[in-house]
């Protein structure tokens, strides 16, 4: 079974949700341990389409007991966001995923913990709750935090505001969590440069790269929020921009690569609305190093990096990429890392004028 | 800068300059950067040649160490040991000259240092107080006191005065007092703390302190001294251009092949010929007739050649119990895992790593975040912690992979003392002072395995612990639970919430649980077609 989540109307969302709560209930009657169950999340379950080119959830379930020491605390915490998700769709509010982690803040009575310590744990419990409903965070009314800065000749409209990136100062548009009802009015640009930094994406934008090349820039900090994913796979879907990915040369930015492209294993169930499968890597490369003599100016690999490193290698859609391989074996002989900040080292301008021009234009990407 | 290096360095300068100018200008290196941290070093630098003395002469080691405020600021230091004593006649050599020469070369695990050590602390005194050194010594039914300088032109020892009795008893044994300028504080990066720490490592020592705030006595929780560490000579491969070079000025040996058979560890006449093979220098020539580019290239050669490693045998770690029961004495901690690695070898040097890990006890009810104790060769290392290999190792670690919360990048928080020890013949410190090791892969690996070894065990140790309290409170953590359980399955079903709990609380006191729990254990994953 393949499980993707699909849109669903508000009155289905809510009747799933009293459906979970009365499935707990039955058992609670019944005398029964009560269980839910929850599709499996990790590396196990999650499956390569070679064909669609996209990670897919499998159909692995776990079984998850509310009386058991080891799954009580998570049980708890998901029919809690399950709750606070009732009452934000009845009262049409939406609540950032911080707001959410406070909300169930609170103490559990006779214990030294509260229902959630760490927003990591509300965090998840909203992912699993996705599951287990099988609706997106973003209408069971949970927002993530903008981030990231957009640039380009684009008109937007967002909540009847038109919107031009191409007239918003130094800072850029920051990309919301829900990006499903912006239209747009205006493209004019031939291809998009995702870059994984935003100290980069501002030099990009100071040097005014969006004009020059006539494109769209987007950046966020690390790994792209899911706002800006579903972004970058609109504007590839219903304009055929192609996606370029610029990252640093180490096992973290090809993740970065390899999750736009194909869809991360922590959101394998939502890869259809967010992964682009025609994403090409721009950079930088092993070859980058050598021909833009980068040599000297290499960070040297922890064991954490070495260890990631081998990680993907062995990930199904990088394992039998001849292209890819190539350049893990690069890295791997390396021992070192190289960060898109490095370019400047050959001058400030250099990655603007000289290396994205010049691969761009020779078509130097990996697929 | 290894302290070695420096008493060449110092044999060399002497012709040029006075060692009174080469200390000032390189104070620094030697530990007397700052008046509190001189004083440790006077202290330091007395209490590891006791031990060694002690060490040497296979006698279970007891010291007393005894620092007294004479004026402001001055401190005399007086550190009495029960070793063999040495021959009264040896004593001003030994005390009042640096000595430079051959025996550099030989290598061996030991506390003090063979260069500098006592003497830079009686020029320390010398220079900041001019008040001379009191060396007695009991030898063979006699005690001699000298009062001593340095004569920092000559680099000779100058007697000031020398008194001798006769002794109805056999005391062994050598003292030390030393008159010096310093600055006392009893935390911290302190002599207390130092007296501590070097007991903890050596814990078949008894050390007394009199001390200017406090006074303590370490009793020994061992009589077992460790094995003699034995001397080797050093291995070509960890043999730099520079040393080869003296090494050649200074040997005894005529041709080159017997230089290199003679000299090196692992270095057979066969594999002599090979070396000078591949320099193509001729084995039978004469050494001092060698030419630079020769030596460059025997050296060059010695590198490339196939060789055994070094013998590893020459270490003597402490054993595990010994550790163990320090750590148990001074700290009182709920436990203990101590974990001793098997010799290896870096850069043709042999080395060994033990750490221990002592957790929780009478540690929780003083200290949130963990101590980290390095040692090198059984003495304290306590400056420049973050520059040191080891810091770096245990802040590379993943600590919550062992049941403990860790700050990314920093020590982990815990009731926790990590103690770890690298024992070599050759310790590679970092430049300026002998208080960071350097980051050698090689070390740095050894000490990551000891660590994780020594983290398994304490981990398996905190789950038993977690588990036994978590399963004494079983019920009572359902109950908890429940209370918000209901709540939110009362939100969803827009049902009563007492009715609820009710049935909930019921249920956990059929114990229901129990049929959820064994299910789980056949760990229920099923697969929806």
């Amino acid at each position: 079974m393949q499980l993707y989540l699909k849109p669903k109307k508000k009155e289905e969302i809510l009747s799933t949700l009293k459906e979970l709560g009365e499935n707990i209930l039955k058992n609670i009657e019944n005398g029964e341990n009560p269980s839910v169950e929850v599709p499996v999340r990790t590396l196990r379950n999650i499956k390569f389409d070679s064909k669609s080119r996209k990670i897919y959830l499998g159909g692995y379930v776990s079984k998850r007991y509310f009386l058991h020491l080891g799954e009580i605390r998570k049980f708890t915490q998901l029919t809690g966001v399950a709750a606070l998700a009732k009452n934000l769709i009845k009262e049409n509010k939406h609540v950032s995923l911080r707001e959410a982690f406070y909300i169930l803040k609170r103490n559990i009575p006779g214990l030294k913990k509260n229902i959630v310590d760490e927003q990591e744990e509300s965090n998840r419990a909203i992912e699993d709750l996705e599951l287990v409903i099988n609706a997106l965070r973003e209408q069971l009314h949970f927002n993530a935090n903008k981030l990231g800065a957009v640039a380009g000749n684009v008109v937007i409209r967002d909540r009847g505001d038109l919107i031009d990136w191409s007239k918003l100062g130094s800072g850029g548009w920051s990309v919301p969590s829900n990006v499903e009802d912006i239209e747009f009015v205006k493209v004019d640009a031939n291809f998009v440069i995702y870059v994984e930094k935003s100290a980069v994406w501002e030099r990009l934008h100071e040097d005014k790269v969006w004009k020059k090349l006539n494109c769209i820039i987007v950046a966020s900090q690390g790994q792209a929020t899911r706002g800006i994913r579903r972004l970058l796979q609109r504007l590839n879907y219903e304009f055929n921009l192609p996606i370029y990915v610029l990252t640093d040369f180490d096992p973290w930015g090809i993740y970065i690569y390899s999750v736009l492209k194909f869809g991360s294993i922590a959101l394998a169930h939502i890869s259809d609305r967010l992964a682009v499968p025609n994403a090409k890597f721009l950079g930088l490369t092993g070859d980058d190093i050598k021909n833009y003599g980068l040599e000297k100016h290499l960070i040297k690999f922890k064991d954490i990096d070495e260890k990631r490193l081998k990680q993907i290698r062995e990930y199904e859609w990088f394992k039998n990429n001849k292209q890819w391989q190539r350049q893990f074996d690069i890295m791997e002989k390396m021992k070192a890392k190289a960060e898109l900040e490095a370019l400047a080292a050959r001058g400030i301008t250099f990655i603007s004028e000289k290396y994205l021009p010049e691969k761009i234009k020779n078509e130097e990407f990996l697929d | 800068m290894d302290e070695r290096n420096i008493a060449e360095e110092i044999g060399e300068k002497i012709k040029e300059i006075s060692i009174a100018e080469f200390f000032e200008k390189n104070r620094h290196l030697l530990g007397y950067e700052n008046p509190t941290k001189s004083l440790l070093t006077v202290v330091k630098e007395a209490v590891d040649n006791s031990i060694d003395a002690c060490l040497e002469a296979r006698i279970l080691p007891s010291i007393k160490v005894t620092v007294k405020e004479v004026k402001d600021n001055i401190f005399r230091v007086r550190v009495e040991d029960n070793g063999s004593g040495l021959p009264p006649e040896k004593i001003p050599i030994a005390f009042g000259k640096f000595l430079v020469g051959s025996k550099f070369y030989r290598l061996r695990q030991s506390a003090g240092t063979q260069g500098i050590g006592i003497k830079g602390a009686i020029l320390y005194a010398q220079l900041t107080t001019g008040k001379p050194a009191k060396i007695i010594t009991y030898y063979k039914n006699q005690k001699h006191e000298f009062e001593l300088m340095i004569d920092v032109l000559k680099n000779e020892p100058k007697v000031i005065s020398h008194k001798s009795e006769n002794l109805q008893k056999n005391l062994h044994g050598i003292t030390v007092e030393l008159t010096v300028e310093g600055r006392y504080i009893s935390k911290g990066q302190s002599i207390p703390t130092y007296l501590k720490y070097i007991w903890i490592a050596n814990p078949y020592a008894e050390i007394i302190y009199d001390g200017p705030q406090e006074n303590f006595k370490l009793e020994r929780v061992s009589q077992e001294l460790p094995p003699s560490p034995k001397e080797i000579k050093p291995h070509p491969y960890g043999v730099e251009l520079g040393k080869f070079k003296r090494m050649i000025a200074l040997t005894k040996a005529r041709t080159v092949s017997s230089f290199l058979s003679s000299e090196f560890s692992r270095v057979s006449t066969q594999k002599a010929l090979e070396i000078c093979k591949l320099a193509k220098v001729d084995p039978n020539k004469k050494i001092n007739e060698l030419t630079e580019e020769e030596i460059e290239k025997l050296h060059k050669a010695m590198q490339s050649v196939k060789l055994m490693a070094p013998p590893t045998d020459c270490l003597s770690p402490l054993k595990e119990e010994f550790i163990v029961n320090a750590l148990k004495k001074e700290f009182e901690p709920e436990f203990i895992a101590a974990v001793i690695r098997k010799p290896t070898v870096y850069r043709g040097y042999p080395f060994q790593v033990q750490v221990a890990l002592a957790y929780g006890g009478k540690l929780a009810e003083n200290q949130q975040n963990s101590i980290l104790l390095r040692f090198a060769n059984h003495t304290p290392l306590l400056y420049n912690q973050p520059d040191c290999a080891i810091t770096r190792v245990v802040e590379e670690i993943d600590w919550r992979n062992y049941g403990l919360s860790q700050p990314s990048g920093s020590l982990p928080q815990a009731p926790l003392i990590i103690f770890v020890d690298l024992i070599s013949v050759w310790i590679p410190y970092k430049s300026e002072g002998k208080q960071a090791i350097a980051e050698y892969p090689e070390i740095m690996k050894e000490i990551k395995l000891a660590l994780q070894e020594a983290g398994r065990k304490l981990s398996l140790y905190l789950h038993k612990k977690w588990k036994r309290e978590q399963l004494a409170t079983r019920a009572n953590i359902f109950e908890s639970y429940s209370h918000v359980f209901s709540e939110f399955i009362a939100e969803l079903t827009e049902k009563n919430v007492e009715y609820i709990k009710n049935k909930l609380l019921e249920l956990i006191k059929k114990g229901v649980y129990k049929e959820g729990e064994e299910k789980k254990l056949k760990e229920e994953v099923i697969e929806v077609k």
